[in-house]
This record gives structure tokens, C-alpha cells and sequence, in this order.
């Protein structure tokens, strides 16, 4: 198979600046999203996430700011979330430079959002990102629910089902975050990847737990997904993408090197 | 000075593909336009597009800019992007069936469902999303410092089948050969997105900038 399995690192970004600590040895500015991104690019990373964390909606426009200059000198995907509720901030982030802006807690809300967002601007650049939690109790078949506020709100809705919903509606991706896993380091909720990864035919990108290498690779290989999404292993230089990278294809895994 | 022109036809979004043309373009002017008399004034075209064919085979024809862009593909170097390339052909099968601008002969068709890896045998998801492998089928000066085999960015899930096979000007594997490039003289356009492939994305983008449109 041709077509390269993605790594895309994720950078969280609140008023401007990247928080949740980035420490390159040999970076000057490690706020600077601009400098990080650039990095990323220089290792391979296949696409770039970022994450507006920022509360106040007066520092919003910052955001449009940071994907103006990363998309003047990065040449490679950019998707932004968080924040993104109506036609406007779509159309305000593409014009700024990105290529795709993920939706939430709005497409939870309002899931005609994602339809509309879709015909609009086409399907390729509409990413529903879902967090999911697992809510079946151990020796049960496994079920996983939607849940908002960072993982704080149950919703009722089955996560496969929503998948399936999402991508009728016109998602073209779908980033799925284990919210049991987001942060621990563990690894990917590969059942969760996978089940959700086989129900839809977009593309699956894991993300939440990734603690080293080899969970990446399980992302692909056992988890079923496209593509895998991580943060700390890359900020704090642990690792490289491209050491990454190196290690998938060790395993037989298609990577753009 | 010289000049090049991005076909603006309120489609999406030209930030990247500008600024990925300004990056390799040296002295020469890069412009977003609709105009048509700064269009056909500049000296090479680049037709991009992202979205559905419908609207913009019928975006093109409310601005008039169809007919600009069949003036263009007569006489200068003109690069297709995306739905750029797909909208050069003769008819789309997306939309329900989507009349297109016939400068090159061929449809539009989509990816089947329930396509399989060629070795693999896994179902492929659509659209057809990330890096894949482009492989030319001859010597053309665009592929000047690029390696076969070189990865592109590619996002899409119908794509062209050219009545010409010489006009084939790459091949990508996605459950089957399908054409990622094609090039007729002065035309030549991409399925994938140079302004998003990094180093083999600016690649072919400079040497666009200094295509004098012979093959």
C-alpha cells in the first residue's frame, strides 16, 4: 500500500502562545508557535495540529494570527479546533491559511453545523473530533459515550454511532481522543480505534496516550488508524518525528521518510 | 517583471497556495486575481480549486472566468491544483454529473467503495488523504529535481481518467493506478497539493515559476 500512515503532532495554543511546555533543548522561544511548528516541519511531521485552548474571546483573533505566520513558511497540513461554532470561524480560519479546522463540542450541540460546514466548504477540510470515554464495565462488551467539557460531560450518545453519523453528515476526517487515556501515557484505547476506525470509511486519526513509540505504531497496526496524534512525546524531545518515523517503518509501516 | 496569477474565483482558500508561490518565486510578481485583464496579462496561470465540482464549474461561469482560463490553456504555462485539474476535463461524475470545462478530454470518476490495498487487501478509506507516492510516466521539465517515487500531499475522492493516455503525466496508487498528474504542452496539473507537499510540493512549484510551457 502507497499511501503513508500520518504523524501529527499536536500543539496546544492559548492566547498566542504554545502552552503545556515544549521543551526543545535548543529552542529560543519554546511559547513561540511559529518556531515550534517550523521544527516539526524540519523532522518530518506530516501535518500540524493546533488546538486554541484559549478562554477569553477577546484573545480568539490571536489564533488567526499564529496561522497566517506558520502558513507563510510551513508547507504542509494545518488543522485548527477548538472554538470553532459557526460558519465564520471556519471561513476566518481558512482564510488565515489553515487546510482543515476540527469541530467539537459545537457538532455535539448542533450536529446540522457539521452539514452545513461540509456543503460550504467541502468535506476535505471538515475534521469532527470526538472524545470518547469507555463506559462499559469490565467482562462487558465494549461500549464507549461521548463526552464535552474535556471529558467532564456525558452526553448518551454511543461514540461509533455518532462516528457514523458524523461522517454521513459530511466529515472528511475524524480525530478520536480516548479521554481515558488522554495524559496517562498508556497507549491508545486501541479497541476503541479500531471499532471506530472499521465503522467509518474516512480516515481515523488516534490520539490520547501515547507514552512512547510503539504506541504509535500500534495505533496503525492494531488500532487501525490513518494516522496518530500525539503531543508530550514530541515537546519534551523525547523523541523526534522522525525517530518516529523510523521505527514505524522498522515495523513494516508505510511513513513518508 | 514578470507576473503570475492565482485564478481567484471565490472558491477556498488561495492563502497557501500564495504563499507557497511567493516562497519559490523570486522576483517575479504573484498575484490572487478574478480580473481577467490581469489573468491574461500574466505571464503564467495557476488554476486552484478545492470543494464541490458543481460549484465551481458554475462559480466559473458567473465570473466568465471559464473562458479565461480556455484563453490561457491555448498559450501559456497554466497549472491545475486539485479540482483545478479535475475541472479541465470534459465532465465530473460528482454532483450527480457536473459538465466541466472540456480543455482536455476525459471524466471524472470516483473512488469505488469498498476499494482494496493492492498488496494488502485492507479497504481503503475515502477520501483519498495523506502522502502517497507520485510516479511520472515520462520526462517532462516540471519533474526537473524531483525524484520518483517523491511523496505529495493529496486530499480527494474523485479523480481524472484522461481519454489521451499521453497526457498521463504521473500515476498514483490508491486501490488502483489512477492518473495524479496530467500535461498537454502548456498545461500541466496536479491531483495533489504542491503548496502542501513541503520540499517536493515547492519543488515542482519552482519549477513552474520558470516553465516556459514546452514539454
Amino acid at each position: 500500500m502507497a499511501l503513508a500512515k500520518r504523524i501529527i503532532p499536536c500543539l496546544d495554543v492559548d492566547a498566542g502562545r504554545v502552552v503545556k511546555g515544549v521543551q526543545f533543548v535548543d529552542i529560543r522561544d519554546a511559547g513561540d508557535p511559529v518556531e515550534i511548528a517550523r521544527r516539526y516541519d524540519e523532522q518530518g511531521a506530516d501535518e500540524l495540529t493546533f488546538l486554541d485552548i484559549t478562554a477569553s474571546s477577546d484573545q480568539r483573533e490571536t489564533m488567526v494570527h499564529v496561522v497566517e505566520q506558520v502558513a507563510g513558511e510551513v508547507f504542509i497540513p494545518l488543522t485548527v479546533g477548538g472554538g470553532i461554532r459557526e460558519v465564520g470561524d471556519i471561513r476566518r480560519m481558512l482564510n488565515a491559511g489553515a487546510d482543515k479546522v476540527g469541530i467539537n463540542t459545537a457538532a455535539v450541540f448542533n450536529p446540522e453545523f457539521v452539514k452545513e460546514a461540509a456543503q460550504r466548504f467541502g468535506s476535505q477540510c471538515i475534521v469532527v473530533a470526538i472524545d470518547a470515554k469507555r463506559t462499559s464495565a469490565e467482562g462487558e462488551p465494549p461500549k464507549w459515550e461521548i463526552f464535552t467539557h474535556g471529558g467532564r460531560k456525558p452526553t448518551g450518545i454511543d461514540a461509533i454511532e455518532w462516528a457514523q453519523r458524523m461522517t454521513a453528515y459530511g466529515a472528511g476526517e475524524i480525530l478520536l481522543t480516548s479521554m481515558d487515556r488522554d495524559g496517562t501515557r498508556d497507549g491508545f484505547d486501541l479497541e476503541l480505534t479500531r471499532a471506530v476506525s472499521d465503522a467509518v470509511d474516512v480516515p481515523v486519526i488516534a490520539s490520547g496516550g501515547v507514552g512512547n513509540l510503539q504506541h504509535l505504531a500500534d495505533g496503525v497496526t492494531l488500532g487501525h488508524a490513518d494516522a496518530v496524534l500525539a503531543a508530550s512525546i514530541f515537546h519534551f524531545g523525547e523523541h523526534t518525528v522522525g525517530e518516529a518515523k523510523q521505527y514505524m517503518a522498522q515495523q513494516g509501516i508505510e511513513v513518508r521518510l | 517583471m514578470s507576473s503570475i496569477a492565482i485564478i481567484d474565483y471565490g472558491m477556498g482558500n488561495l492563502h497557501s497556495i500564495a504563499k507557497a508561490i511567493e516562497h519559490v518565486a523570486g522576483k517575479q510578481r504573484v498575484v490572487v486575481s478574478s480580473d481577467h485583464p490581469t489573468i491574461l496579462a500574466a505571464d503564467r496561470v495557476v488554476f486552484p480549486g478545492v470543494g464541490a465540482i458543481r460549484d465551481c464549474i458554475a462559480e466559473l461561469k458567473k465570473t466568465g472566468l471559464d473562458d479565461v482560463i480556455r484563453e490561457v490553456a491555448q498559450q501559456r504555462p497554466l497549472l491545475g491544483v486539485c479540482l483545478g485539474l479535475q475541472a479541465l476535463f470534459d465532465e465530473s461524475e460528482e454532483n450527480d454529473g457536473t459538465a466541466c470545462l472540456g480543455i482536455l478530454p476525459g471524466r471524472v470518476v470516483r473512488f469505488p467503495r469498498g476499494l482494496q490495498g493492492v498488496d494488502t487487501g485492507i479497504s481503503l478509506k475515502i477520501p483519498h488523504m495523506g502522502w502517497n507516492r507520485v510516479t511520472p510516466t515520462h520526462e517532462h521539465p516540471m519533474w526537473s529535481g524531483i525524484p520518483s517515487g517523491s511523496r505529495f500531499y493529496f486530499v480527494h475522492s474523485y479523480h481524472a481518467v484522461p481519454a489521451r493516455r499521453e497526457d498521463i503525466a504521473a500515476t498514483t496508487e490508491y486501490g488502483h493506478q489512477f492518473a495524479s498528474v496530467v500535461a498537454h504542452d502548456n498545461l500541466f496539473a496536479a491531483q495533489f497539493h504542491p503548496e502542501k507537499s513541503q520540499h517536493a510540493g515547492l519543488q515542482l512549484l519552482e519549477n513552474f515559476v520558470a516553465w516556459n510551457g514546452d514539454s
